[in-house]
């Protein structure tokens, strides 16, 4: 217990998602059950990368699984700040279509410096995931 | 006539055609055959560290990966659609608060079907980078 001690708190993740201008940006929202987290992103027009297909910017589903894994790390931090991206590693599996997107992050490990993270976002079926993350992210007392 | 997105020149394909591009603030520095450089610069609203003011790491994920898009068109013979395939960024730093992003991205190899790409991210000085980025990029060719 002593590597992920620290209690699950709405009000970190409450504090992240209103705190940061570029959340507002991207139009981001959590939906919580328990402790469960589904990070969800409304389409909107100025998320589109590719107007021809159309489909949004790989840059936007890359940024948006990012958030969803510091939002659940600030869910499982409590009123720790915010970590810092270390480095990610994305990979796109299918187009994202204009449509909501969703992304639900796995902590694989909190240690005392850095965490593990793994992220997947679909949109109409969470079997037909259209891109992953897995990121290092250091944690900042 | 106006242009549209196929007829536009590169820079405007790039920025103004990319509604995305375009919230971002992003603008074409330049563009040769395989290398491209773009910029984003700092808004209030893409900030994200409220309490140092630095721009979002997902800014510079898009930039780099706009910009590593750019070096692989800019490499092909003819435009074309691509989608990335896989993208790794490692955030060397944070950037300087209130300071905006540029990326410049080299196209190491174009087969016919996937570009193979290399970028690097500062924001003031091109010698203390923020961050650099590694892509493939698949191809899709018309017809």
């Amino acid at each position: 217990m002593a590597e992920d001690a620290a209690t699950p708190t709405i009000e970190g993740l409450q504090a992240f998602m209103q705190r940061v201008p570029y959340v507002r940006f991207l139009g981001m929202g959590v939906e919580l059950a328990g402790d469960e987290m589904t990070a969800v992103l409304p389409f909107a027009q100025h998320l589109v990368g590719n107007p021809m297909i159309p489909a949004l910017h790989g840059g936007v589903i890359g940024a948006f699984m990012e958030m969803t894994a510091l939002a659940q790390l600030s869910l499982a931090q409590g009123g720790a700040r915010t970590p810092k991206t270390i480095d990610v590693t994305i990979e796109y599996l299918r187009p994202a279509r204009p449509s909501a997107t969703y992304a639900r992050a796995i902590l694989r490990k909190v240690g005392r410096r850095v965490a593990n993270v793994q992220v997947e976002a679909w949109q109409e079926s969470r079997a037909q995931p259209v891109a992953g993350l897995t990121g290092h992210f250091l944690l900042r007392g | 006539m106006a242009d549209t997105y196929e007829t536009a020149p590169l820079d405007q394909r790039m920025t103004t055609f990319v509604p995305h591009a375009a919230a971002l603030g992003m603008t074409l520095v330049s563009c040769e055959k395989g290398v491209g450089v773009m910029q984003t610069p700092w808004r209030e609203e893409l900030v994200g560290d409220p309490e140092t003011g630095v721009i979002a790491s997902g800014v510079v994920t898009a930039l780099l990966d706009h910009t590593c898009g750019l070096a692989v068109n800019s490499a092909a013979e003819a435009p074309m659609p691509i989608a990335t395939l896989d993208l790794r960024i490692d955030y060397l730093r944070a950037a300087a608060p209130r300071a905006g992003i540029t990326a410049e991205a080299r196209c190491v190899k174009l087969t016919r079907t996937v570009g193979f790409v290399r970028a690097e991210a500062w924001d003031t000085d091109r010698n203390d980078l923020v961050a650099i980025a590694q892509g493939s990029f698949m191809l899709s060719p018309r017809g």
